[in-house]
């Protein structure tokens, strides 16, 4: 007899609902083979980081209590970000201090919200994909993903799997790349010189490809390398371990007029 | 005194980044730090346990800080110093000023001490005719050069070797043109030779505490170069400088911080030198101060008690936030623009001087959470710089246009029917603004973000609406 297959909920989250679409159904596919039942509720929006990293409570909560109510009744919401999910999975608790009944569902809540990468290895026990992707690779580690999700090794272990990629390590890649949301803009200076030193070392390490699990860390990334006109090639993590790389170009990239 | 720059972080900073000789000090130094700690705490297997002790250590005595205080002074009336309660920086002045015109000091040598830039002592004594000389090799050349620290643990963190030796052939008038200042030890020889004299000269001795021990009434500092020793042994008097959050219960939750604090400063298992003073020189003592005193300074921690902002107060001042924050990396720690730098200031700086002046500091930072995790103590540092963040949307003092933009947008992700009209529209509006290129080098008002680097275009279409689609299609 099979084990049933876990209900999972898709949290697409606003930067790739609105950036990058591929990332969403690279997320849909790869939650599949790995044996999950992926429902993308439609009341979604965002998390609320945004309004929560700005000091807006009020906000942050009301947008909170959206996704709780949004995302009932699932065995697992995942999302293909660690700063998304580690807002849900770390955060929400601590905005209902002075509301029980919503802070027991925010914890609920919590404890079944995972990143993508790290939900499929260390959850659904996937050990390998069916993708080739012909390059060399270089992973930057976002910084919600590492620290609030645990997210380090799962990655690695996959794009291992992945025909004909070869992976080589930037010289710390567990440095902020500069982006730390509305930090990008409202400190420029100083994100863009965080950004430049990531870039050389991107740089560095000869790779053609740049692969991260969250879509501010590559846009801001791809936006610099970009600027300075470098040939690296920027993906989000799920699109190569989904086989998709065929299907979209990379980031930063047009499709041509 | 110093001056809060602090509003000015902006100007402040960019004025860094653009400091050649200041990124070089930073690239260097920087990286030694980092490694040297990571190293120390892969030497120690119980690391990890151990900043729970550390953690649970602080908490405890926060928690009952009154009452350690109380047997803290007691034990160090009974051991025959004296104790001077300060709650503000003025009256620490005051206090220290006192001490040394009853003494009759002319001179009084000085080991590091952050409570001392924060209370601005060295600037009052001089005022009244005493010479305060620094004696730690970093503060020395920052006081030869009238600045004030950079960090916390190395005071000159943005200076570099060349910097030493034109300051010393500019200053030390009878330097032999010769001499030459080749490294490290050069340059510690020939501060070595101007202090001795000081130390020697000097009537009153003031250092800081890195922590004060309730049980025995004692004050300990760490060092590297043995001035701290000199300082307080060699003059008559000793006044120890202390906030009221250095108090531990017990000797044994001291020596528990102490392996804590080294590794997580400088990486080593121990510092060189750890030195425990209690009390004024006893008759049958070979050296030692004949006075001892300890002033011991509020000056807005009690505040913090029972607030959100509390356990900042755990905090040991070893300067690891700031050795691995990737803003103070780029920026160093002038601009940060008072007396503590990096993320530690960030969270403290507005609970000493107001977040109406500091607001910039919780601001800028990524919270990419690397000064929370190697922090000995565990204070979660990006939640209490939220925690800063969330006191000035209350107050008005978060910039309008950030205030209207986040409304706008929190408008619509409360609703979100409007909300998959709204970014479908602006999906598609960007889409035909970027007529198939893959990203733009400048847009009207994401200059923030173009300034540095070019906006990726979006792929085409939301996720929800093509999701839907495919959904119709079966």
């Amino acid at each position: 007899m099979s084990m049933p297959r876990p209900r999972v909920a898709l949290f697409v989250t606003c930067l790739v609902d609105l950036y990058r679409p591929s990332v969403g159904f690279a997320a849909l596919r790869l939650l599949e083979q790995a044996g999950c039942q992926v429902d993308v509720p439609h009341t979604q929006t965002c998390c609320g980081q945004p309004a929560f990293n700005t000091g807006d409570r009020a906000t942050a909560r009301d947008l909170a209590r959206a996704v709780i109510d949004a995302f009932q009744g699932f065995d697992h919401v995942v999302a293909p970000s660690g700063s998304c999910a580690g807002m849900i999975a770390h955060h929400f608790p601590s905005l209902f201090d002075d509301d029980p009944g919503y802070r027991a569902k925010a914890e609920a809540l919590a404890g079944r919200t995972h990143e993508l990468v790290s939900f499929l290895v260390d959850v659904m026990g996937m050990e390998r994909v069916a993708a080739s992707y012909g390059d060399r690779v270089t992973y930057h580690d976002s910084c919600a993903g590492l620290r609030e999700m645990g997210v380090k090794a799962q990655p690695r272990r996959l794009l291992d799997s992945v025909q004909g990629l070869s992976l080589t390590e930037m010289a710390d890649p567990e440095i902020c790349c500069g982006f730390g949301g509305t930090f990008c803009v409202k400190y420029p200076d100083i994100s863009t010189r965080m950004v430049t030193d990531k870039c050389r070392d991107i740089a560095a390490t000869g790779a053609g490809t740049l692969l991260a699990g969250d879509m501010g860390c590559l846009l801001n990334m791809a936006g610099r390398l970009k600027r300075e006109g470098s040939p690296v090639k920027v993906r989000h993590v799920a699109e190569v371990l989904a086989g998709m790389a065929a299907e979209v170009p990379p980031i930063g990239e047009g499709k041509g007029p | 005194m110093v001056q809060i720059t602090s509003p000015a972080f902006k100007a402040n900073a960019a004025r860094a980044l653009g400091d050649a000789g200041l990124q070089k000090a930073l690239g260097k130094a920087k990286g030694a730090f980092l490694q040297r700690r990571a190293e120390a705490v892969a030497r120690l297997p119980e690391f990890e346990q151990l900043r729970d002790i550390g953690r649970d250590i602080k908490n405890h005595t926060l928690a009952n800080l009154d009452v350690y205080l109380e047997i803290f002074a007691a034990n160090v009336e009974r051991a025959g110093g004296k104790v001077h309660w300060c709650s503000t920086a003025e009256e620490a002045r005051e206090a220290v000023l006192e001490i040394c015109r009853k003494a009759g000091a002319r001179t009084v040598t000085k080991g590091k001490s952050m409570i001392s830039e924060e209370i601005a002592v060295n600037d009052h004594l001089e005022k009244h005719g005493i010479v305060p000389v620094e004696t730690d090799l970093g503060e020395y050349i920052i006081q030869l050069r009238g600045e004030h620290p950079s960090h916390i643990i190395a005071p000159a963190f943005h200076l570099n070797r060349e910097d030493w030796e034109a300051d010393f052939r500019r200053l030390h008038t009878d330097l032999d043109p010769d001499r030459v200042f080749h490294e490290r030890r050069d340059i510690l020889a020939e501060a070595r030779t101007k202090l001795r004299e000081r130390f020697l000269a000097a009537d009153v001795g003031i250092t800081g505490a890195n922590f004060l021990i309730a049980e025995t009434g004692s004050s300990v500092i760490v060092t590297n170069e043995g001035n701290g020793d000199l300082t307080q042994t060699l003059p008559r008097v000793h006044i120890a400088l202390a906030s009221i959050e250095k108090v531990v219960p017990t000797l044994e939750d001291a020596c528990a911080l102490l392996r804590l604090l080294a590794r997580s400063a400088t990486g080593q298992d121990f510092s060189v030198y750890t030195t425990f003073s209690t009390g004024a020189r006893r008759p049958a003592d070979l050296d030692g101060p004949e006075e001892y005193h300890v002033v011991l300074i509020d000056n807005g921690r009690s505040n913090m008690i029972g607030s959100e902002f509390q356990e900042m107060l755990r905090c040991i001042r070893c300067a690891a936030c700031m050795n691995h924050c990737p803003v103070y990396g780029v920026t160093g720690g002038h601009a940060y623009g008072w007396v503590y730098p990096g993320p530690m200031g960030s969270v403290l700086t507005p609970s000493l001087v107001g977040v109406d002046k500091a607001g910039h500091l919780p601001n800028a930072s990524t919270f990419c959470g690397k000064c929370e995790s190697v922090c000995p103590v565990k204070i979660p540092l990006p939640k209490l710089m939220r925690h800063w963040r969330e006191r000035e949307f209350e107050r008005h003092l978060t910039p309008a246009a950030v205030r209207s933009n986040l409304a706008i947008w929190a408008w619509f992700a409360k609703r979100p029917g409007m909300y998959r009209a709204a970014t479908r529209l602006a999906v598609g509006a960007l889409s035909l603004l970027a007529r198939g290129r893959g990203a733009f080098s400048s847009l009207p008002l994401a200059g923030g973000w173009t300034a540095g680097r070019d906006l990726p275009a979006p792929e085409g279409g939301t996720f929800m609406a093509r999701y839907a689609q495919m959904k119709r299609r079966g």
